[in-house]
């Protein structure tokens, strides 16, 4: 006789007129396969922990958001956000798409540049600039903007001991309505530090105030912060054409649009209550279109998304170390992926999906990641179906962030592979090993030996 | 080990327990050790029956089999006396 599949024995109390909220998971299957690779061989092939980054997923979200914008603008131009996932093989696939580079460092410009972005289409955010680095935006005419005026006069005396004419833009912060306001990066737009700034710049004979830039914040869901925000970009344009004569090239809008993760503690998912990319391509160029410029005048637009075109792009896999019962009865699940590698934990209610088949039967659970730290938590509590030492987890939904605030931290970080258009995986991050994090430290001589 | 005699045991995976009125959910192959335990089956004969029907390692299956039983008496469903 062929022997059953083994689930483990579960009981399980009916809690009845109990509303129960993890009961709204739909029916969902098990995740075999990314883009037709089997979950199995990856990871026999590369490793658990393995995160895995779709090259067709990429592709498809930003030709979306182009179409959501372009339909609606006449001239759009995306610039992809480095901080969100600066793996070279992510960049370079955005920047074939049409992507300029966003970057927020010095370590994120050179890295554009590596990647063989031309200078002029790199956009210098950030406070931190160094004044190296604003020797080599200034020299490639890059286009910087300014966080705060002690950077203004930086760039100004660069730009004089260069005898060269800086391309640059400020960034404006301002009240959209939304609570918190992100008033720590540039120049506010209510109180009039904005035209203090604007005003200086057109007073200098080595700027040129190419255009005007905001980011409202991040995992944004409202579409109407953008008109407000857009709106208020437009107005300090308009002003500056009339008070000045100088038409500005570009408004840039930043990035924020959320993506389809869960934020914690929302009842619905992502998918049901986010808005889309053509809601705020709506909200955004409708406010644009709306406002002052003259026919023909409309600035070029710029969007720097990140997490709304890279998310679902990437997941993680993982395996089951052990399955365990807590104090008072709560199951617990510990898994190879801790908060390490998915630093978005702290802000997401991960999807985890079992990579085999299960049965509809399925257990409260915490979720622990494999690090010796009461921080590590997954999820505190998720509906997991039965799963067996040894059996794989995918968690969707992590290519914002993750790949560049992760950390090395008690376990070394994994492989990333990226699978092509026609299937192939390819490792685009090797593992870490010991040998290389060893490269990087130093023995003092009297340390070197010891006795015990 | 044994399960308190006055449970009831449905055959579509339900336990009903009077004495608090809770209900449980059960998989089918909970079901199957409630009723051997019911039998009066002791730790052993559960194991061995698993065992044969089931594609799994011993060490898995004594530690989820001490896992279930481990439940059943958070459930107030066991024997109090009962040697487990
Ligand atoms: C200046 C700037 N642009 C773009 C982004 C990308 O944001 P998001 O990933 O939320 O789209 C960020 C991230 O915070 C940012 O600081």
């Amino acid at each position: 006789m062929k022997k059953q599949r083994y689930e483990r024995p579960l009981i399980k109390k009916l809690e009845d007129n109990m509303p129960n909220k993890f009961g709204m998971r739909k029916e969902y299957l098990p995740m075999t396969h990314i883009d037709d690779v089997s979950v199995k061989e990856l990871i026999d092939q590369y490793g658990s922990p393995l995160f895995v980054i779709s090259e067709r997923k990429i592709r498809d979200n930003i030709r979306k958001a182009k179409t959501a914008f372009e339909t609606r603008y006449p001239k759009v131009q995306f610039a992809w956000s480095y901080k969100t996932n600066y793996l070279n093989a992510v960049c370079n696939t955005f920047h074939q798409e049409g992507s300029w580079a966003e970057v927020v460092s010095e370590f994120e410009y050179d890295k554009a540049i590596h990647n063989g972005i031309n200078g002029s289409k790199i956009i210098y955010n950030g406070p931190d600039k160094t004044e190296e680095s604003i020797v080599k935006a200034i020299n490639n005419s890059s286009l910087i903007h300014i966080d705060h005026l002690d950077e203004f006069y930086t760039i100004r005396d660069v730009a004089i001991r260069l005898n060269k004419i800086a391309r640059v833009a400020i960034r404006v912060n301002m009240d959209t309505g939304i609570y918190p306001m992100w008033d720590r990066f540039g120049f506010n737009y209510e109180n009039g530090q904005a035209w203090t700034a604007l005003n200086k710049i057109m007073h200098s004979d080595v700027m040129n105030l190419v255009g005007l830039h905001t980011h409202i914040g991040t995992f944004m869901l409202s579409p109407n912060a953008y008109a407000v925000a857009a709106g208020k970009l437009a107005d300090l344009a308009i002003g500056i054409r009339d008070r000045y004569k100088h038409e500005i090239e570009y408004i840039d809008m930043g990035g924020g649009f959320a993506s389809m993760n869960k934020l914690r503690g929302s009842y619905l998912p992502g998918t049901d209550i986010n808005p889309t990319i053509n809601d705020f391509a709506e909200a955004i160029t409708g406010a644009l279109i709306s406002s002052n410029f003259g026919p023909g005048k409309l600035p070029l637009l710029i969007l720097e998304t990140g997490r709304a075109l890279i998310d679902d792009a990437a997941h993680l896999l993982g395996t089951v170390i052990s399955n365990k019962r807590l104090s008072d009865g709560r199951r617990s699940t510990i898994i190879d992926i801790g908060v390490n590698l998915l630093f978005t934990s702290f802000w997401y209610e991960h999807n985890i999906t079992p990579a085999q088949p299960f049965t509809q039967y399925s257990e409260d659970t915490v979720v622990y990641g494999p690090l010796c730290m009461n921080i590590d938590v997954l999820r505190e509590n998720i509906s997991l179906p039965l799963l067996n030492r040894g059996e794989h987890v995918v968690i969707q939904n992590v290519g914002a962030y993750n790949m560049t605030q992760w950390m090395q931290f008690i376990t070394l970080r994994p492989r990333i592979v990226m699978i092509d258009m026609e299937g192939n995986p390819h490792v685009v991050r090797e593992r870490e090993s010991l040998e290389r994090l060893l490269e990087f430290e130093r023995m003092p001589d009297h340390l070197k030996d010891f006795k015990l | 080990m044994k399960i308190k005699q006055d449970v009831a045991v449905s055959d579509s995976g339900f336990v009903f327990n009077p004495t608090t009125g809770d209900s449980f959910s059960v998989n089918p192959i909970g079901m199957e050790i409630i009723k051997l335990m019911k039998e009066g089956k002791s730790m052993e004969e559960i194991n061995k029956s698993v065992l044969e029907n089931y594609n799994v390692e011993e060490k898995t299956i004594e530690k989820d089999l001490y896992d279930f039983i481990e439940m059943l008496g958070h459930y107030s469903l066991r024997e109090e006396n009962g040697q487990t």
